[in-house]
C-alpha cells in the first residue's frame, strides 16, 4: 500500500476524473490521455522518467499536457534537470505540501524512506526542511508543545529551522489549548542496535516476515489458506491485532486460542436462543463476529508461517548470538556464528541457487533474504563491538563477497561510512576527504552545520552506553514474557531499546542532567527547550519518518488540570523506528500512565484531528486539478513506509 | 431649497449638472499653455510642463521642465538639457515620460529626477518623432510614436520593453489628422482617420473598418478620443458630428451635431466604471460642450488605500502615510513597515551622509520591525552604487537566505554560498553552487567545495544522477581513489558484455591500488579472474554463468556434476574448507547424489563434523542415507543427529551413556505414548537414576 492509497485511493481518483494510473518507472501506452499529471516525490531519478516520456512524446509528434505535482514540495534540482533535459518549458509544477500520514491512533508517518539514505548515507540536507514544516504542521495543529528535547544532529537542525519557520510567522496555533505536553527529537543513528535486531513482538515480526507498508500488510496464500492474497490494515481498529501487536511472540498463539475460545462462547450463544433474540443476534453482534472471526483466522494463519519460517531460520539460533552480542560475551562464538550463516548462505527456502536451476517456490514478500540476514548481523557486530578486529573485518567481508557477489564491495563502502560496519582502530585509513571532513565535524567552530557527515568520526561507544544506562537487565530467575516489568520485554528481556531509554530517562529527569556521560559517548547535540508549560509526559513519531504517541504522566503535576494534555509526548524518530520501539514506548505510557483511562483518547482524538488535516488537504488537491479527463503516474511505488530493521537495504550498492 | 437647485442646469430631461471651481490654480503661469508641452498625470496626479519649447524665440534659452501638483503647487523644476522634446506623458506609476524627436525616451520621477532612457528603436531614430501617445492598458504604461515616414511604432509596457513596428497604411501620403491607440483582447491596435475613412492597424494587417450607424453625411474625421478603459470611442467629423460608441465599431451610443464644424481643441470622455451614463466632454476656444449623459467622474474610489499610500510615499510624504496608516489601523506589514521601507530606500540614495551613518539611522528607525526587508533596503543601497552600505545593511537581515540573491548580484558568491547553508534551505544552495559553477573555472569551483561540505555532497548527489563524469572529476580534483574505483565498479555493472564489465573492473582495481585499499583491490582483481572463468565456462558448457557469486558458480558447477571443475574453483580462489564442505553437502543433497555425497564424506576429515550431513539428508527427506552419518557425529552432537534421523532408541542411548539430563528430556520428549513406550521407560529409569545421585 502507497501512502496515496491511504487517503484517495483508485475510485476516488476516478471519480475525479483520472483515466489510468501508472507507475512512473512504467511508460505509458502511446494512445494514452491527453494530460499527465506526475505525482511525485521529488527526485532527480524521477525528473528524468518525466523527461524521457515528455522528449518521447515530442519525437512522435505527440501533444500533450503534463503537471507535475511535488509532494511534500519541489526542489530546485528537480527543475534544474528538467530544464537541463529540455521539457521545462513544457510542464507545469505544483506542490502537494503533504508532510504527515496518520497510521494509527498513536503513529503518524512522514513516509520518507529515501530519508535515511540521503541523510545519513549522502549527507544530504534537503530533508531538513519538510521535517520542520511537519513539525510546524503538528504545532498547528495541537498548539504550542509544551517543551522539547532531542538529541542528534539533524533533530538539532530540524529544530533549529522549525523555531525559524515560527519565528518568521505567528503560527495560528499559538493561542491554542496546548494538547502535546512534550516533543523528543531523536536522531537515528543514536541508536543503530535496536534497528539491528531480531524483533519478537509481533507487529515487529510480522513487519520483518512481511513488511508492513504503510500500516496495512499483504498476506499471501501461504497465510491465507486460499489462492488469494489479502490485504489487511493493521492498526488498533483491527480488535484481534491491537491485542497481541505489542506482545512477545511466545505469548500471541496463546492469547489467539484464548480469542478463539471466546469467540466460539460467543456464537454458542445462539443456542437456547428465542426468535426475537436470534434476531437481534443476527442484525447486531453477528456481523462482528464474522469479522473477527476472519481476522482471528489470519493472524493464525500468519503465526503458523513465521514459525514455519522461523525453524527453518534456526531462528533461535539467531537470537541467541544476537543476545551475546547484545551482553558482551562469547563474541568469538558469535562471530564464527555469523560466519557460517554467511558460508552456508542461509536462505528462507533452501537457496537462490536452487531458483536458477529448478524452480522453487520463491519468496516474494520477505524482507529478510539472507544477504541482509548476514549483513545485518555483522553491522551488529561491528557496532556493539565498535568495530571489528582487522581480521574479521577483512574474512567476514571476503566470506560474504564470495556468497553474495562483488558488487556488495560497495556495500561495504557505504557501511563503513556510515559507521555500520567498521574496522576498530579505523582513524589512519580514512581517505583524504574524509579526514578533512571528519576535521571539521570536530571543529566546533566551523559553525553549526558546515559539516555534512555526522557518522565519520564517531564511535558508537555501545557497550559503555549500556553499561551506563543498564540496558541489560539483571537475571534473577526466568524473564516473564507475559507480564513484562520493563521495556527490555520486546527482545526476550535480553535489552532495552537504547532510543527508548534515553527517552524515558530525559522524561524522568525532565532534561539531560545526569546524562552528560552518556550524551558525550553519543556525540552530544542534545538539547532542551521549554516553552511555556511545564509538567511532563509520552507518544511516539519516526522520519523514514514515523511519529507515535503514547501518554506519560509525571506524579508532581497530576492534580493540574492542564495535565491531562500535558501527558501527551511525541517521539520523533528522524530517520525511521522499529515497531519494537513503538510497542516498547507503550509499555512506558502504560506503565507511567498508571491508572489513566483517559491518555488513549488524547492519542486518538489528536491523530483523528490529523488525518482530518490530511483529508482536506487532499481535497484541495482534487479540486484544484479537476479539469478533465488526465492520466496520473504515481511516483514510484516502492513506497515502503518504514525503513526500519533493514536499514542496509538502503545501503546496499548500486 | 432655492440655494441647492439654484446653480444646477438642465441637460437633456432627465440629468442635471452644475459647475463650480473647486480651487484655483497656485500657479502663477506667465506664458500660454499652448506655447508649452503640457501632462497631466491621471487620478489627479502631478502636471508636468516644459516651457518655451515650442516658441523658440530665444535660440540658444534652455526650455525649463516643471512638475506642478494637480493644485499647481510646484513640486520641482530642472532645465532642459537634452534634445527636442515632442511629447510627455506620465505612467501608472506617476514617472515622467519625455519623448524626444530622435526617439529617445527619458524617464524622470516626479521631482524631476533622472531615472533611465530607452530608445523607441532605429527606425524612430532615422525617420524621427511626429507625434507621440502615451497610453495606458493592463500590461502597463505604452508609447505610441508616429513617425516621419507615416510608420507608427509602439511599446505595450515600457517596463519590459518589446518595440514593435505597424504594417505600413496604403495610401497614406500626409499625418492623419487624428489616431488613437485602442487595446482589445489583450492586443494593442491604433486606429487611425485618413479622410472619411478609418484604417485599424494590428500586428500584421491593416484593415478599413467603418463605425455602425454613422450618418452618410459626416464627411472626414477629425478627432477621435477613446476612453480611459479603451472601450468607447467618440468621433469628430467635419460636419459637427459627433459619433459615440463602443471602440469595438459594433455598438453606437447616439450620434449628435454640434453645430461647429471646426476640429475641437480637447476631447474626452467622462464616465463612471459600471455605469451606464457616458458623455465626451468638447472643448473649442471659447466653448465647451457636454455631450450624451453628463456624469461625475469621481475617480478616488478606483484608487485603492495602497495606491493612495504609494502616492504619498513617492512624494516623500512618509509620516503623513504613516498617520494614515495608523488611522486606518493598517496591519503593519501592509503599513507602516512598508512604508519604512520605502523610507530606508530613499535614505540610502542620499549621498551626502557616510554608510555608517545611513546604515545605523536606518537601523534605529526600523529595528526589528516586522515585514521589513532589510535585504530589499540593501539591493536599492547596492543599485545605487553603494556597495559597502548593502553589506552593512545584509548584516541587519535576520533570515541569511534573504541575503544570498543580492550577494549573488554583488558576485559576493563565497559569502553566498556560506549564508544558503546557513538558512538550511538547499534549494538556496543550489542555487549558489549552479552559480558558482558558471562564476568559476573548473578548479577554483571544486575548491570552494571542497571547503563546504554541505554544498559538496549537495552537488555531488545531483552529479550521480545527472552528470556522472562531473562526478569523476570531482574526485579527481581531491585525489579519492576509493569514490573513483566504486565508480568504476559501478559502471562496470551496467555493461552487458563481459570485456566491458572487465575493462572497467580494471580501471577500478587501479584506483584501489592508488587509495591502498588492498582489501577492496584484491576483491577486485578476484572478481576480474572470476569473470574471465565464467566467460569460459559459458562457451564450454553452453549455460549463463555470468552475474553468480564465486559460491553459487562451484555450486551450480557442482549440481551439474562438474565436480572436478568445482574442486578447482575451491583451489584457485582458496575457498575456505568449511564453506566448500557445507556447499558441496547442500549441492550433493539437491542433486540427489548421494553416492558422491558418501564418497566426498570419507575424502578426508570433514571440517564442519558430520551433523550437517544428516541434516541435509533429512531436510531432503532421506532419513536412510541420513543415518549413515549418525554413528560419526561427534558424541556431545550425537543425541541430535539420531532425534533428527528419528532413531530414538540409539537417541536414548547415548543420552543414557553420556548421563546428560537435558539431553534425556529432549528425547523423552519426542517419545509417544504408544509407540515409543520401553524408550520412554528405559530413560525415565535413567534419569530417576542421575538425579538420585
Amino acid at each position: 500500500m502507497s501512502p496515496l492509497d491511504r487517503i484517495a485511493n483508485v475510485s476516488i481518483l476516478k471519480q475525479h476524473d483520472v483515466d489510468k494510473l501508472y507507475k512512473v518507472e512504467t511508460r505509458p501506452g502511446p494512445g494514452a490521455s491527453d494530460q499527465f499529471c506526475f505525482l511525485v516525490r521529488p527526485r532527480v531519478r524521477t525528473m528524468r522518467f518525466i523527461a524521457d516520456i515528455v522528449n518521447a512524446d515530442k519525437m512522435s509528434g505527440r501533444s500533450r499536457k503534463y503537471k507535475i505535482i511535488f509532494s511534500p514540495q519541489k526542489f530546485y534540482a528537480c527543475e534544474m534537470v528538467l530544464e537541463e533535459e529540455g521539457v521545462f518549458g513544457d510542464v507545469t509544477c505544483d506542490e502537494w505540501s503533504f508532510y504527515l500520514l496518520p497510521l494509527d491512533e498513536d503513529i503518524i508517518s512522514m513516509e520518507l524512506p529515501e530519508f535515511f539514505r540521503d541523510y545519513f548515507l549522502e549527507g544530504d540536507h534537503r530533508w531538513i526542511n519538510p521535517i520542520a514544516r511537519a513539525l510546524q504542521l503538528l504545532n498547528s495543529l495541537y498548539g504550542p508543545f509544551g517543551k522539547t528535547y532531542g538529541i542528534g544532529r539533524c533533530a538539532k537542525m530540524s529544530y533549529e529551522l522549525w523555531r525559524d519557520l515560527e519565528e518568521e510567522n505567528e503560527s495560528e496555533g499559538q493561542g491554542r489549548k496546548p494538547e502535546i505536553g512534550h516533543v523528543f527529537l531523536t536522531d537515528r543513528d543514536m541508536d543503530y542496535v535496536t534497528a539491528l535486531c531480531s524483533q519478537v513482538v509481533y507487529e515487529g515480526i510480522v513487519d520483518d516476515t512481511f513488511r508492513i507498508k504503510c500500516g496495512s500488510v499483504d498476506f499471501g496464500p501461504d497465510v491465507t489458506s486460499s489462492d488469494k492474497s489479502i490485504k489487511v490494515l493493521l492498526n488498533s481498529q483491527d480488535k484481534v491485532f491491537s491485542q497481541i501487536r505489542n506482545e512477545h511472540f511466545s505469548s500471541v498463539f496463546g492469547l489467539l486460542s484464548q480469542k478463539s475460545r471466546n469467540l466460539q462462547a460467543q456464537y454458542d450463544r445462539r443456542r437456547g436462543m428465542d426468535i426475537k433474540q436470534m434476531k437481534d443476534f443476527v442484525s447486531q453482534e453477528l456481523k462482528g463476529l464474522k469479522q473477527e472471526h476472519r481476522l482471528l483466522s489470519l493472524h493464525i494463519g500468519a503465526c503458523e508461517f513465521i514459525m514455519k519460517k522461523k525453524t527453518k531460520q534456526d531462528f533461535q539460533e539467531t537470537i541467541k548470538a544476537e543476545h551475546s552480542l547484545l551482553e558482551g560475551f562469547d563474541i568469538r562464538e558469535s562471530t564464527s556464528f555469523i560466519e557460517e550463516h554467511i558460508d552456508r548462505q542461509v536462505r528462507p527456502w533452501g537457496c537462490s541457487l536452487l531458483q536458477l536451476t529448478h524452480p522453487a517456490p520463491a519468496d516474494p514478500c520477505s524482507p529478510q533474504v539472507s544477504p541482509i540476514e548476514s549483513l545485518r548481523l555483522m553491522c551488529l557486530l561491528s557496532i556493539t563491538e565498535n568495530g571489528l578486529i582487522p581480521k574479521d573485518y577483512r574474512s567476514l567481508k571476503t566470506q560474504y563477497l564470495q556468497s553474495y557477489g562483488p558488487e556488495h564491495l560497495l556495500t561495504f563502502h557505504n557501511l563503513k561510512r556510515i559507521g555500520l560496519l567498521t574496522e576498530q582502530s579505523a582513524g589512519e585509513t580514512l581517505t583524504a576527504v574524509e579526514s578533512k571532513v571528519s576535521k571539521l565535524v570536530t571543529d566546533r567552530a566551523a559553525g553549526k552545520i558546515t559539516d555534512a557527515f555526522n557518522s565519520l568520526a564517531r564511535k558508537s561507544n555501545f557497550r559503555a552506553i549500556s553499561k551506563k544506562l543498564g540496558l541489560i537487565p539483571r537475571l534473577d530467575g526466568e524473564y516473564d514474557l507475559k507480564m513484562p516489568r520493563d521495556m527490555a520485554y520486546v527482545f526476550g528481556g535480553a535489552y532495552m531499546p537504547l532510543s527508548c531509554k534515553i527517552i524515558e530517562q530525559v522524561l524522568e529527569r525532565r532534561g539531560w542532567q545526569g546524562l552528560e556521560e552518556v550524551v558525550r559517548l553519543l556525540n552530544g547535540n542534545e538539547f532542551s527547550a521549554s516553552g511555556s508549560a511545564g509538567g511532563l509526559g509520552a507518544l511516539g513519531l519516526a522520519a523514514g519518518t514515523s511519529y507515535s504517541a503514547l501518554p506519560y504522566p509525571d506524579s508532581t503535576v497530576e492534580d493540574n488540570p492542564a495535565w491531562e494534555s500535558q501527558r501527551v509526548v511525541l517521539a520523533v524518530f528522524l530517520g525511521g523506528c522499529t515497531f519494537s520501539e513503538i510497542a516498547a514506548l507503550r509499555f512506558l505510557g502504560k506503565e507511567r500512565g498508571g491508572k489513566g483511562k483517559g491518555r488513549a483518547q488524547v492519542g486518538a482524538r489528536g491523530s483523528w484531528r490529523c488525518s482530518q488535516a490530511v483529508l482536506s488537504n487532499q481535497h484541495q488537491l482534487s479540486r484544484g486539478e479537476g479539469v478533465s479527463r488526465h492520466t496520473a503516474i504515481l511516483g514510484s511505488g516502492r513506497g515502503r513506509g518504514w525503513e526500519c530493521q533493514c536499514y542496509p537495504t538502503a545501503l546496499l550498492g548500486h | 431649497m432655492d440655494c441647492y437647485t439654484a446653480n444646477w442646469n438642465p441637460l437633456g430631461e432627465e440629468t442635471f449638472y452644475r459647475k463650480l471651481e473647486l480651487y484655483s490654480m497656485e500657479w502663477g503661469l506667465r506664458e500660454d499653455l499652448r506655447d508649452c508641452v503640457v501632462a497631466a498625470a491621471p487620478y489627479g496626479g502631478p502636471i508636468a510642463l516644459l516651457r518655451n519649447s515650442r516658441r523658440d524665440k530665444i535660440p540658444g534659452a534652455r526650455p525649463l521642465l516643471e512638475i506642478y501638483s494637480s493644485s499647481g503647487l510646484l513640486l520641482a523644476s530642472v532645465p532642459w538639457k537634452s534634445g527636442r522634446l515632442v511629447h510627455l506623458g506620465w505612467t501608472a506609476g506617476e514617472d515622467l515620460l519625455c519623448i524626444q524627436e530622435d526617439g529617445t525616451v527619458l524617464v524622470y520621477n516626479l521631482f524631476c529626477e533622472f531615472k533611465r532612457h530607452f530608445s523607441m528603436g532605429n527606425e524612430v531614430l532615422q525617420n524621427h518623432v511626429l507625434e507621440a501617445q502615451v497610453f495606458h492598458t493592463e500590461f502597463g504604461t505604452g508609447v505610441a510614436i508616429l513617425t516621419g515616414a507615416l510608420r507608427f511604432s509602439l511599446a505595450t509596457n515600457i517596463d519590459d520593453l518589446k518595440l514593435r513596428r505597424l504594417p505600413e497604411v496604403p495610401g497614406l501620403q500626409k499625418p492623419p489628422p487624428c489616431w488613437a491607440v485602442l487595446s482589445q483582447d489583450r492586443v494593442t491596435m491604433v486606429l487611425l482617420a485618413v479622410g472619411q475613412e478609418l484604417f485599424l492597424l494590428d500586428n500584421t494587417s491593416c484593415s478599413v473598418v467603418s463605425p455602425p450607424g454613422l450618418s452618410p453625411s459626416a464627411g472626414p474625421f477629425l478627432h477621435m478620443a477613446v476612453s480611459f478603459t479603451h472601450r468607447h470611442l467618440a468621433l469628430f467629423s467635419d460636419s459637427g458630428t459627433v459619433w459615440m460608441g463602443t471602440a469595438s465599431l459594433k455598438e453606437k451610443f447616439c450620434e449628435f451635431n454640434t453645430g461647429i464644424r471646426s476640429p475641437p481643441k480637447q476631447m474626452v470622455w467622462c464616465t463612471r466604471p459600471r455605469s451606464r451614463q457616458r458623455a465626451v466632454v468638447l472643448a473649442w476656444e471659447r466653448q465647451l460642450m457636454v455631450v450624451g449623459n453628463s456624469s461625475e467622474c469621481i475617480r478616488y474610489k478606483q484608487l485603492t488605500i495602497e495606491v493612495l499610500l504609494d502616492r504619498l510615499v513617492l512624494r516623500r510624504l512618509y509620516p503623513l502615510a504613516i498617520r494614515i496608516c495608523e488611522f486606518l489601523r493598517l496591519p503593519e506589514i501592509q503599513g507602516v513597515s512598508r512604508i519604512l521601507a520605502h523610507w530606508a530606500c530613499y535614505k540610502v540614495q542620499q549621498k551626502d551622509k557616510s554608510d555608517e551613518e545611513v546604515a545605523q539611522a536606518i537601523n534605529q528607525k526600523l529595528g526589528d520591525t516586522a515585514g521589513i526587508s532589510y535585504s530589499d533596503i540593501a539591493t536599492r543601497a547596492y543599485d545605487c552604487g553603494r556597495a559597502e552600505l548593502a553589506i552593512k545593511l545584509l548584516e541587519y537581515e535576520p533570515r541569511s537566505g534573504e541575503q544570498v540573491p543580492l550577494l549573488l548580484k554583488m558576485k559576493r558568491s563565497k559569502l553566498a554560498l556560506g549564508k544558503a547553508i546557513e538558512s538550511g534551505d538547499t534549494d538556496l544552495v543550489y542555487t549558489v553552487v549552479l552559480h558558482l559553477k558558471n562564476e568559476l573555472n573548473r578548479g577554483t569551483f571544486f575548491m570552494t567545495l571542497q571547503n563546504q561540505p554541505v554544498a559538496l555532497s549537495l552537488y555531488r548527489q545531483f552529479c550521480r544522477h545527472q552528470e556522472r563524469e562531473t562526478l569523476k572529476d570531482l574526485y579527481n580534483q581531491d585525489d579519492n581513489h576509493q569514490e573513483l574505483g566504486n565508480l568504476h565498479v559501478q559502471g562496470g555493472y551496467c555493461e552487458q558484455r563481459i570485456e566491458g564489465r572487465v575493462a572497467a573492473l580494471q580501471n577500478a582495481l587501479d584506483e584501489f591500488y592508488k587509495a591502498k585499499n588492498d582489501f577492496a583491490a584484491k576483491a577486485t582483481e578476484e572478481q576480474i579472474k572470476l569473470l574471465r572463468l565464467q566467460r569460459h565456462l559459458q562457451e564450454e558448457l553452453d549455460k549463463p554463468y555470468l552475474d553468480l557469486s564465486l559460491h553459487d558458480t562451484v555450486a551450480t558447477l557442482i549440481l551439474d556434476g562438474h565436480h572436478k571443475r568445482a574442486e578447482q574453483l575451491y583451489r584457485d580462489f582458496r575457498i575456505p574448507d568449511k564453506r566448500y564442505w557445507w556447499l558441496k553437502i547442500n549441492a550433493l543433497a539437491t542433486r540427489g547424489d548421494w553416492e558422491e555425497m558418501e564418497k566426498f564424506s570419507k575424502s578426508k576429515k570433514s571440517p564442519i563434523g558430520y551433523l550437517p550431513f544428516v541434516e541435509v539428508a533429512v531436510k531432503h527427506h532421506n532419513r536412510y542415507e541420513a543415518k549413515k552419518y549418525a554413528p560419526r557425529v561427534p558424541p556431545e552432537q550425537r543425541v541430535k543427529a539420531f532425534v533428527l534421523v528419528g532413531d530414538l532408541e540409539q537417541a536414548a542411548e547415548a543420552a543414557i551413556e553420556r548421563k546428560n539430563e537435558a539431553e534425556m528430556s529432549l528425547v523423552l520428549a519426542r517419545c509417544s505414548a504408544g509407540t515409543d513406550g520401553a524408550v520412554a521407560e528405559k530413560l525415565n529409569r535413567a534419569r530417576a537414576q542421575l538425579l538420585k545421585k
